[in-house]
């Protein structure tokens, strides 16, 4: 098993306030892993640690290692906007452009210096069926994204963030704001996605965790308390606390 | 009993606010026409419009060269303030640090509160010399009054464009850049369009101020009532052939200076429906959303 992300004592700081306690992590290749926990223990952080999305805040601050192949991403030679091409973000709230379906998928290309109009068309394509969402929206591939339902629009930002053929994807609770059969179109995404890609969610939801991932990780309180086979957490988990939480004790 | 005689009451004071404004507005409008009328009637409508004479002494009332000079130097104006306050607004909110933006943009509101005899005082005494021994003729021109306006333009249409930017929720910014966007690509690509009918309304206010200018465009423009063969020679807005006659002006010529305003008027709706239809025409052709 070889693992694309190692997080080793990764503590993060927004000015004062100390987030993420000494977090240690593997994410392994091609596969998809699970971030759970009640909320306000910095899972959310911990996913935009990874592609450097918590740079936006000036106060933000971070130690400890970070190594995305074996090189550390915070390191001054690596270029943020370079990093994020290589680890995509799927977020929390559904969120296209306000510009067509088209032009909402190209958008990557485009930015990374690609016109080139039958590239882009069947990049936009291969994209759009690789979420799932091309034959839903094929013959209106002009119109706004904004017309989609929500369902649809977040297979369009997964879509989108395909489209750069970045290694990993990490997603924000991406079916939170969907209703049951969008989540399981997403869930079944994600499971073709992993063949090609690796996959970090963070989710609320415990039968999600099950469903999608092979591993998981229990946060709390800034703190990885167990992490391990997905199976092996919610069947005989080891520490009372973990236990207390999948089983709705608290959180 | 007593709880809905309030509400009718409070409903009709209301009522009555809204309305009283609208009707301010007709009555300043009617009388503007009605006043204004005869001296069209006289001079005939194609002849006052376009009609290239200004002489008051032989009864020519030809406004022409006036609305090429109020649209030129609108136009010039907006030329130098449109980039510049769109760049400048780009710059404070998303580029400029928060200490920065908080001296910067009081700064810049200031310069919309400094009244405008102000500043047609101050191109009277820098900008007009200053334009004299560096381009060349007397100094009082269309361009020198454009400069004037870009200034008093520029702070109304940064900050709202500015307003308008900072509205575009978050998370169009962190799609962007989640998928290894630069932030200017960023900017340029989804926060400014995001933020174009906004932008788009910031114009037209700016537009409104620059077009109904009177005091600082009569102190720098010379107000020549001839059409200028350059942008160095001097012209006459609208405006400042009302502002500059009216305190002699009697019988016909009285009235072809309320004719005067009936022009001003109709090209600022003119305008106005210009860029309302520009903006409708944005929402309708992308479909639901924003952009």
């Amino acid at each position: 098993m070889e693992n694309i992300f190692e997080v080793k004592d990764l503590n993060t700081y927004f000015g004062d306030s100390h987030i993420l306690k000494g977090v240690n992590l593997s994410v392994p290749k091609n596969e998809v892993t699970s971030v759970i926990g009640p909320s306000g223990t910095g899972k959310s952080v911990f996913l935009r640690t990874l592609n450097r999305m918590n740079d936006v805040i000036s106060t933000f601050r971070k130690e400890g290692d970070i190594l995305l192949d074996g090189q550390e991403i915070y390191d001054p030679k690596i270029d943020a906007v370079d990093l994020r091409k290589r680890v995509g973000m799927v977020f929390q709230k559904p969120n296209p452009f306000p510009k067509s379906i088209f032009e909402n998928v190209a958008y990557g290309m485009r930015v990374h210096g690609d016109n080139n109009k039958k590239r882009l068309q069947e990049k936009v394509e291969s994209s759009l069926k690789g979420a799932a969402l091309w034959n839903e929206v094929k013959d209106k591939i002009d119109e706004s994204a904004m017309s989609l339902s929500g369902g649809q629009q977040q297979r369009l930002c997964i879509a989108r963030t395909i489209a750069v053929e970045p290694e990993v994807i990490l997603m924000d609770e991406p079916c939170s704001a969907l209703d049951p059969i969008s989540t399981t179109k997403i869930e079944d995404l994600i499971h073709q996605l992993k063949n090609d890609f690796t996959i970090v969610i963070v989710t609320h939801n415990m039968q999600q965790a099950t469903r999608v991932s092979k591993y998981t990780a229990f946060f709390l309180e800034g703190k990885v308390v167990e992490k391990g086979l997905t199976d092996k957490i919610f069947i005989e988990p080891e520490d009372k606390r973990t236990e207390d939480y999948i089983t709705g004790r608290f959180g | 009993m007593a709880r809905n005689w309030e509400e009718y009451i409070i409903e009709k004071i209301l009522l009555l606010a809204a309305i009283s404004s609208v009707i301010i507005i007709l009555l300043i409008i009617g009388f503007v026409v009605a006043q204004g009328l005869p001296a069209i009637q006289f001079t005939g409508f194609i002849n006052f419009i376009f009609g290239m004479n200004w002489n008051p002494e032989y009864n020519l009332y030809g406004v022409f060269p006036m609305i090429v000079g109020s649209l030129g130097i609108m136009a010039l104006a907006l030329l130098f303030a449109v980039p510049l306050s769109i760049l400048g607004a780009m710059f404070l909110a998303e580029v400029a640090p928060r200490a920065m933006r908080r001296i910067l943009r009081p700064t810049i509101q200031t310069l919309a509160g400094i009244p405008s005899v102000i500043y047609g005082f101050f191109g009277l005494i820098v900008l007009v010399p200053f334009m004299r021994v560096h381009f060349g003729g007397s100094g009082f021109s269309m361009l020198t009054a454009s400069i004037i306006l870009t200034v008093m333009v520029l702070p109304t249409i940064l900050t709202i464009s500015e307003d308008a930017l900072k509205s575009i929720p978050l998370e169009y910014k962190e799609a962007s850049l989640a998928l290894g966007a630069t932030h200017w690509q960023t900017i340029k690509n989804v926060i400014f369009p995001a933020a174009i009918p906004g932008v788009i309304t910031a114009i037209i206010l700016g537009m409104g101020r620059a077009i109904g200018e009177t005091m600082a465009v009569i102190m720098v423009a010379g107000n020549v009532p001839v059409i200028p063969g350059s942008i160095l020679e001097p012209v006459r807005a609208l405006t400042s052939n009302i502002a500059l006659e009216m305190g002699y002006a009697v019988g016909i010529h009285y009235n072809a200076l309320f004719a005067t305003g009936i022009v001003l008027l109709g090209l600022i709706i003119f305008l106005l429906v210009i860029a309302n239809y520009i903006n409708y025409k944005r929402r309708v052709t992308i479909g639901g959303g924003y952009l």
